[in-house]
């Protein structure tokens, strides 16, 4: 099978945001750099099905700046086999549906049984990729799964639908689904894995954005919160908290 | 027309789910402001019953739509369809399980641009603002469009209110224009008890690993059925397996934002405050006064979780009993 994953490099989760001089965009300098932790879910998930069918090839496509060959040298050192880099010069450019549509450039050429995308870059978290992804390629899409099996050129899914259901869904192949935590749990690259992956080919691709669609006006840190308060200590505190929720907070 | 608003109202045989009355409140608002009115669009079983609740918050008019709402790629088709022959100024869906798995098929099928997870929508110079958090809520945005904009609704951030001109509604069939393509939903297997959405709740109580085992979230669950909420957990006690993900409040988790967020034996890690510090009220509960989920509570209680909130639960009990 051949199974296509995309990945983001993103902030670190710990990540003190600074807003940047252009009010548009954060301060990047002095941040480091992970792969999105729901695409490593992703990765992870086609890892394991090329190594259960003993055969195929599991493709890491992304679009960023040059040093996003960072995050790729690690999913190749996880175990995938190639990668590809849309370098993008211009981050302005670069929103939800011109994502898409660059990775659906690249994607189509590919010969995809598979695309996985995890379910939302934790940046921008706005979750939407995998599945205007999947709607430029004409293909079938799931999102946010937590179970996946592969058999005969269909997979079924489980998502978490409303109110605490699970839903099982029946997919024809090709498809794009995004993943969520509890799908899998993300191997660490070893050191064989990672000398493994120094021989491994980084293809980059000018990727030729047309412009965003949608317009950043700013970007701004949130309001402080109330300064935190400490109203007791044990048990004995319980009376003047009812007091203060009931009150004060009038949350009861 | 170019100030008007669709709403994609969720409900279940009937009844309007809170998520859409604040997505409807929030859009007659709007509406106001740009000149334009509002329609629900609404689908499934009990569609027809909807209409008033749609009406009394602020839809001029409700559309229902004829699909099998099992089939989100012929749901999001039928809203893409009268969206294009209206061309209104936003679709508002609400951010919910269906929602945000909804909003991006409509804009994949409209090639519009969607502003996922709104704290806020507002008009700006006869154009529809939308305010959202980036970075789970380290930093917060403003964006535009020109043309239609997609927009969905973060539960809890905006009251749902009656309209009190709420004049006529007028409700009209929409016929669904394709069939899903390729993923066919097989099951729906329901939670062992009727859940409430983590995401939806106005009160969500959360544990930590301070309450040193699974066995011990029955002091969670006490609690939060005590106070009508829902259970959230921080990632430590997700990841040992006490608790299932869909509980995980933070970063990688859930975002809430509830009317009261109580936090029991968690530390405040940078990815867990992530998840809930836009939260109304804060609790917190934590044996060490150093914790920095104190840096957030507006009310906290430096104690042992094991005294405190078998206290706290009884309290509220007693109160609810008091009436
Ligand atoms: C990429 C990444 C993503 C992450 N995403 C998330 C996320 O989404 N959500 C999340 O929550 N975390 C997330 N984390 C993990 C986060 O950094 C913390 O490790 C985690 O939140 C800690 O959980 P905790 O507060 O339950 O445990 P701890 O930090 O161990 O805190 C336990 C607390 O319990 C208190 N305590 C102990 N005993 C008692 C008692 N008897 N009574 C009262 N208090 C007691 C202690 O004082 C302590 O403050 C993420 C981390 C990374 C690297």
């Amino acid at each position: 099978m051949n199974i296509v994953v995309c990945i983001k490099r993103v902030p670190a989760t710990d990540t003190r945001i600074k807003v940047g001089a252009d009010g548009t965009s954060i301060d990047e300098t002095q941040v480091e750099s992970i792969i999105s932790p729901y695409d490593e879910f992703a990765v992870e998930a086609a890892l394991q099905l090329k190594e259960a069918a003993g055969a195929g090839e599991v493709t890491v496509v992304s679009l960023g700046p040059a040093e996003t060959t960072k995050e790729l040298r690690t999913c190749l050192a996880m175990g995938a086999d190639k990668a590809v880099l849309l370098k993008d010069g211009d981050a302005a450019k670069r929103d939800a549906q011109t994502t898409a549509a660059a990775l659906a450039a690249c994607i189509s050429g590919l010969n995809a049984d598979l695309v996985l995308c995890g379910k939302q870059a934790v940046d921008r978290d706005q979750g939407q990729v995998g599945t205007l992804l999947a709607a430029k390629l004409g293909l079938p899409c799931v999102t946010e799964i937590k179970k996946l099996e592969v058999a005969d050129g269909k997979a079924t899914v489980e998502r978490a639908g409303d109110g605490g259901t699970t839903e099982t869904w029946n997919v024809t192949l090709p498809a794009v689904l995004t993943t969520t935590k509890g799908l899998n749990e993300p191997r660490y690259a070893g050191l064989k894995g990672i000398m493994a992956a120094k021989k491994k080919p980084i293809e980059e691709v000018d990727a030729a954005l047309d412009d965003a669609h949608i317009t950043v006006k700013s970007l701004e840190l949130p309001p402080p919160r109330r300064e935190g308060r400490i109203i007791g200590e044990g048990p004995d505190a319980v009376d003047e908290l009812m007091r203060l929720l009931r009150e004060e907070a009038k949350v009861l | 027309m170019a100030g008007d608003i669709l709403v994609v109202a969720e409900h279940s045989d009937g009844a309007v789910k809170r998520p859409s009355l604040e997505a409807l409140t929030c859009a007659a608002g709007l509406a106001g402001s740009l000149g334009g009115s509002v329609t629900a669009l609404v689908a499934g079983p009990g569609a027809a019953d909807a209409a008033s609740a749609c009406g009394a918050h602020g839809a001029a008019k409700v559309l229902t739509l004829d699909v099998d709402v099992a089939d989100t790629n012929a749901w999001a088709a039928a809203v893409a369809g009268v969206a294009t022959e209206a061309s209104p100024a936003l679709v508002l869906f609400s951010h919910t399980a269906r929602g945000k798995d909804l909003a991006p098929r409509v804009a994949g099928k409209l090639d519009r641009p969607l502003a996922s997870d709104c704290t806020e929508l507002s008009v700006d110079g006869g154009a529809v603002v939308a305010r959202r958090p980036v970075y789970a809520g380290k930093a917060l945005v403003n964006v535009s469009a020109s043309g239609t904009l997609l927009a969905t609704l973060r539960p809890n951030a905006v009251p749902a209110t009656e309209n009190a001109a709420a004049g006529e509604t007028s409700a009209a069939d929409v016929k669904a224009p394709e069939k899903g393509l390729g993923a066919v939903l097989a099951e729906i297997v329901a939670a062992a008890s009727e859940k409430i959405e983590l995401t939806e709740a106005a009160v969500v109580v959360s544990g930590g690993r301070g309450l040193k085992e699974a066995a011990n979230f029955n002091l969670v669950e006490d609690l939060a059925a005590a106070l009508g909420g829902a259970v959230g957990a921080s990632r430590a006690v997700v990841d040992a397996g006490w608790r299932p993900h869909t509980e995980q409040v933070g970063q990688t988790g859930k975002t809430v934002s509830p009317n009261l967020y109580i936090a029991i034996a968690i530390s405040g890690a940078i990815q867990h405050l992530a998840g809930m510090r836009t939260s109304n009220y804060i609790v917190a509960i934590n044996k060490d006064p150093e914790a920095p989920i104190f840096k957030v509570a507006d009310y906290g209680i430096v104690g042992d979780a094991f005294e405190v909130v078998p206290r706290l639960t009884e309290a509220v009990k007693a109160a609810a009993a008091a009436g």
